[in-house]
């Protein structure tokens, strides 16, 4: 009797051990706190949904996945990093869905997934420093890089015959560098840019701005701020004095206030914005109004695509090792194979399990180029008898 | 000839109308800060957020009178309200009179001693009007908004260059008359302003002569809620309500008093303008208009622009220097700094 008691006592052990050894454990590194939370509290659930359709379906062959959060606050490299650090050596997660801010995710890949051998696939770091930086293979991003919409901004100005512009940014990391990315863009492909100019948010007036603006000259003003501030500013003062008829939006002025607050004033102003096209971003829409949470929410989807390219990989790879898997993760994500969009997991799943390949497309049309980040899809918009209308992506 | 009419027109756009609007809009707030300076003897950093306070009160008045679906139209509805916004003003002064400086007023503390009080009401007045308004930018120009636009202005001319005056440009420049006048008279003519100026010019002689130092705390007070309303309602309307940019204020509003002499009413409003053009017309780039007076060879490359726009609030600052190094007294003679 006490032998029978022994040996299940060890036999409930052993099959302990193992259900744990087949538990895959998925690290979620966001700004849960921090300037980015409103933005988060729709990414971290995109993840999950993720794992959660996954689990589901029972197709992975790996094991039973879970997931794992760790904080960024988003702007604190230090808490970044020591998140991280937990994620990898006491949890022991296979991949890291994150980080969401720039230069936290720097930090948390070069002081830890990379010294460590673990796979970061971000969702919405989006600095252009991030396409340089040394990786070894273990980062990737669902969000593209703001270099790019400098690029795509460039080529919808030039398509529109315009060639000189004023710019006029907010004076941050994202307005200088989008500002700077458009200006090498423009220049390379034959535009001139007239004056490349900051500007602060928050001030009441702008007209010694836009002054300025004014007298460099210019076809059209490129203003890449934020709608609900200092750009707004800008754009009044501008159409006021009569100093610029034709815009430029970059994302952070594409809103609905600029048809609410200027409307017809500024028809024949364009933009793009990052959205995506097509089937893919309608499904996921619907799958996370249906989870509970707002999929139009930026990011959210990308967090979608990032957590669904970890396991994929994983799956093709037959190992939850990054050192493996990681070499895995351009080929699902580009192709060839048979198209995947969100809600098809389980049939990438089966399709990878019998040895055939996946082209995922996800949420937002993942293509990854430069070998670690997405090209990104870009809405062109234009106003139209004073109401922001979709042109066509590009 | 057209060429120097080009210029002069993008002179009058970018410089001469903004800075006359933005002039006289200084002008208020400086009136304001030399009254109190030069009746309770020290500079009142709160005179920014009593601005916002008002303009605050006074943007509530407009949505209530825009529910009941009045208007002025083509004057904006915020010159109805504007009364409300001055009595709230007021009644917020007089309780903050009552309850922190009348206490420091009787201790005869010393002026910096008031100067670093009105830095703790400026605080509490901060968040007051952002607990009353929110810290969103407010719009509330609800009237006509050009009386010349650029259009017009290009296709009633023929020439090249724009010009654009707004409605809220012009009242405020109208307001600002109004008001200085009626200030002027009542200093000048009236009991209580000639009282008024006896205490400002000598305490102790005017305290023998009877008259009664609270009742020109009071008034002075209320005059100051006034000015201060009035200047705060024709920023917002001009430019934009944002309840943080009043604050920022203070530094020309104070360079315009000093540049004048402090307690010199008249002295506030010169230097109310000669701040506001010396702002404008340092930070703007003059390229525009000299490519109209200059042959084409000698257009410049560069946008000639002395200080760039960042720097404007280090006109102020530069001003505030020169003054007080050269001429403490300021342009009228008033109390030294």
């Amino acid at each position: 009797m006490k032998k029978t008691l022994l040996a299940t006592t060890a036999a409930l052990v052993v099959s302990a051990a193992a259900v744990q050894a087949q538990e895959v454990k998925i690290g979620i590194l966001l700004g849960f706190t921090g300037p980015l939370e409103s933005l988060v509290m729709h990414m971290a659930p995109g993840a999950e949904l993720a794992i959660a359709e996954i689990n589901a379906s029972g197709a992975f062959g790996l094991g039973t996945l879970a997931t794992v959060n760790g904080d960024t606050g988003c702007i604190d490299a230090p808490l970044a990093t020591a998140s991280a650090e937990r994620l990898i050596t006491a949890e022991r997660v296979a991949g890291i869905v994150g980080g969401d801010c720039s230069g936290v995710t720097g930090a948390a890949l070069q002081n830890v997934a990379r010294p460590n051998g673990v796979v970061m696939v971000s969702p919405s770091a989006t600095s252009p420093a991030l396409s340089t930086v040394e990786t070894d293979g273990y980062f990737y991003r669902t969000a593209p890089s703001d270099a790019r919409q400098g690029v795509v901004m460039a080529e919808n100005i030039l398509d529109r015959g315009i060639k000189s512009v004023a710019v006029t940014y907010t004076n941050n990391d994202y307005g200088k560098g989008l500002a700077d990315s458009f200006a090498a863009a423009y220049a390379e492909r034959g535009g001139t840019v007239t004056i490349n100019a900051a500007h602060e948010d928050g001030k009441a007036d702008y007209t010694a701005e836009v002054g300025a603006l004014a007298a460099a000259g210019g076809d059209a003003l490129v203003v890449a701020g934020y709608i609900g501030q200092g750009g707004s500013g800008i754009l009044r003062a501008s159409l006021d004095t009569g100093a610029f008829d034709t815009f430029v939006f970059p994302d952070g002025m594409v809103g609905q206030e600029l048809e609410a607050n200027f409307g017809p004033e500024i028809n024949g102003s364009f933009g793009q914005n990052p959205a995506s096209a097509g089937e893919g971003a309608g499904i996921f829409h619907g799958m996370a109004t249906a989870g509970g949470f707002d999929g139009t929410s930026p990011f959210s989807a990308e967090s979608y695509d990032a957590a669904a390219l970890i396991v994929l990989a994983m799956q093709a790879a037959g190992s939850t090792d990054p050192k493996v898997y990681k070499d895995k993760i351009l080929d699902v994500a580009n192709g060839p194979g048979e198209r995947i969009l969100p809600g098809e997991l389980a049939k990438a799943l089966e399709i990878l399990k019998a040895g055939g390949e996946v082209d995922y497309d996800g949420a937002t049309g993942v293509e990854l180029v430069n070998g670690r980040e997405a090209a990104g899809s870009y809405r062109e918009i234009e106003f139209v008898d004073g109401k922001l209308s979709v042109i066509r992506f590009r | 000839m057209e060429g120097l009419l080009n210029a002069a027109v993008v002179m009058a756009n970018f410089v001469i109308v903004p800075a006359t609007a933005y002039g006289a809009q200084l002008a208020l707030g400086a009136l304001g800060v030399t009254l109190i300076f030069g009746i309770l003897r020290f500079s009142n950093f709160a005179h920014g957020d009593t601005m916002a306070f008002g303009a605050a009160i006074t943007i509530l008045g407009v949505w209530a009178l825009q529910g009941a679906g009045v208007s002025l139209f083509p004057v904006p509805t915020a010159i109805l309200a504007l009364p409300f916004g001055i009595l709230a003003t007021a009644l917020l002064l007089l309780a903050t009179d009552r309850g922190v400086y009348r206490f420091y007023r009787r201790q005869k503390a010393n002026p910096i001693i008031l100067v670093i009080v009105s830095i703790g009401v400026m605080f509490i007045m901060n968040g007051l009007v952002r607990f009353v308004i929110g810290t969103e930018e407010i719009r509330f120009d609800d009237g006509a908004r050009f009386l010349v636009d650029v259009r017009g202005f290009r296709e009633a001319t023929g020439l090249a260059e724009g010009l654009a005056i707004r409605t809220a440009q012009v009242t405020t420049f109208l307001t600002a008359i109004v008001f200085v006048a009626a200030l002027f008279w009542f200093l000048n003519r009236t009991r209580t302003g000639k009282s008024m100026r006896a205490f400002s010019d000598n305490e102790d002689l005017a305290l023998l002569s009877g008259i009664d130092p609270e009742r020109v705390v009071r008034v002075t007070w209320v005059i100051a809620a006034a000015l201060a309303a009035t200047a705060g309602v024709l920023y917002g309307l001009d430019k934009s309500f944002w309840p943080t940019t009043y604050f920022q204020l203070l530094l020309p509003i104070f360079a315009a008093a000093v540049v004048g002499g402090l307690g010199s009413p008249l002295g506030a409003i010169a230097g109310g303008f000669l701040v506001a053009f010396s702002e404008i017309s340092v930070t703007y780039a003059f390229r525009r208009a000299l490519g109209h007076l200059l042959p084409p060879d000698w257009m410049p490359a560069g946008l000639v622009q002395l200080l760039s726009t960042d720097y404007k609030f280090a006109v102020s600052f530069v001003i505030l220097v020169i003054v007080l190094l050269f001429k403490p007294t300021g342009l009228f003679r008033g109390t030294s700094s």
